[in-house]
């Protein structure tokens, strides 16, 4: 079955190796496109479906050039001390989930 | 290469600040399927998966489904009617980046609506009847040889001829 996935993370996606994929560089949670945005959204859509019929090897990878913000703050700012990315309540549950411990 | 955020590094580092002694192990593959789309895609039938936690709501607004935002080791692949009214699904999801965006807009991550519209359109041939919602799983097993086969046999089953995946 043909498929294209819709990506914010590209190093997670390289690695995990799919037929093809779009890359947006948008935090995560937009993969298809800016909320709100429905023109953002559609355009996502067709980078993902004209993906899907122009690959000719598996593990391509194009970088949408939709940007999110001009300031690349966000960026810096992920999974910092500053913005933990689970909340508490996240965290705790993620633990008891994994059966992880320090 | 554009520039972007390096989250296994990063996810890495942050929980070896907080005390971890196992770093998780991301989905590594050195080999994939391809397969070619055999038609235009205005003669295609058109699927949509996701991984994105949603919940389905009553005409009420209270919850039909259950809150589940990872998965167990049975099977849970959960179907999403494409006519399901859009102001009907609630996000559950605690996997997005939350100080930069809420999940609140569907439509960004499980954009069933925008395909309804391009098979209207003619940009694709149909969308399938159904939409498929995966949990997301630290077993990659598990997703690879319980819930991939199924969201296929579904897919297969309504006719789908290929897949958008939106994993969040």
């Amino acid at each position: 079955m043909p498929t294209v996935v819709l990506s914010n993370a590209r190093d997670i996606t390289a690695q995990a190796l799919t037929p093809r994929a779009i890359f947006t560089n948008y935090p995560l949670g937009n993969p298809v496109g800016r909320p709100d945005d429905p023109g953002d959204q559609r355009a996502g859509l067709i980078e993902g479906l004209n993906l899907l019929t122009d690959a000719t090897a598996p593990g391509v990878i194009v970088d949408s050039e939709r940007v999110w913000t001009e300031s690349r703050e966000w960026m810096q700012l992920i999974f910092s001390d500053e913005q933990p990315f689970l909340s508490v309540h996240a965290e705790a549950r993620r633990l008891l989930e994994t059966g992880q411990t320090h | 290469m554009v520039e972007h955020v390096c989250y296994i590094e990063k996810t890495r580092d942050y929980y070896r600040r907080a005390g971890y002694v196992r770093d998780y192990a991301w989905a590594k593959n050195v080999v994939c399927a391809f397969t070619r789309l055999t038609k235009p895609l205005s003669e295609c039938r058109i699927g949509l998966v996701s991984t994105a936690s949603i919940v389905r709501l009553d005409p009420r607004l209270e919850p039909i489904d259950k809150t589940q935002i990872m998965g167990s080791s049975k099977l849970e692949v959960y179907p999403v009617s494409a006519r399901w009214p859009v102001d009907r699904l609630r996000p559950t999801s605690e996997d997005h980046d939350r100080f930069q965006t809420d999940m609140k807009d569907v439509n960004a991550y499980f954009p069933k609506d925008h395909l309804r519209s391009f098979a209207k359109e003619a940009i694709i041939g149909s969308f399938a009847d159904e939409c498929l919602r995966i949990l997301p799983n630290y077993s990659q097993r598990k997703v690879l040889n319980v819930d991939a086969p199924e969201v296929l046999r579904r897919f297969r089953e309504g006719g789908v001829d290929a897949v958008i995946l939106t994993p969040i």
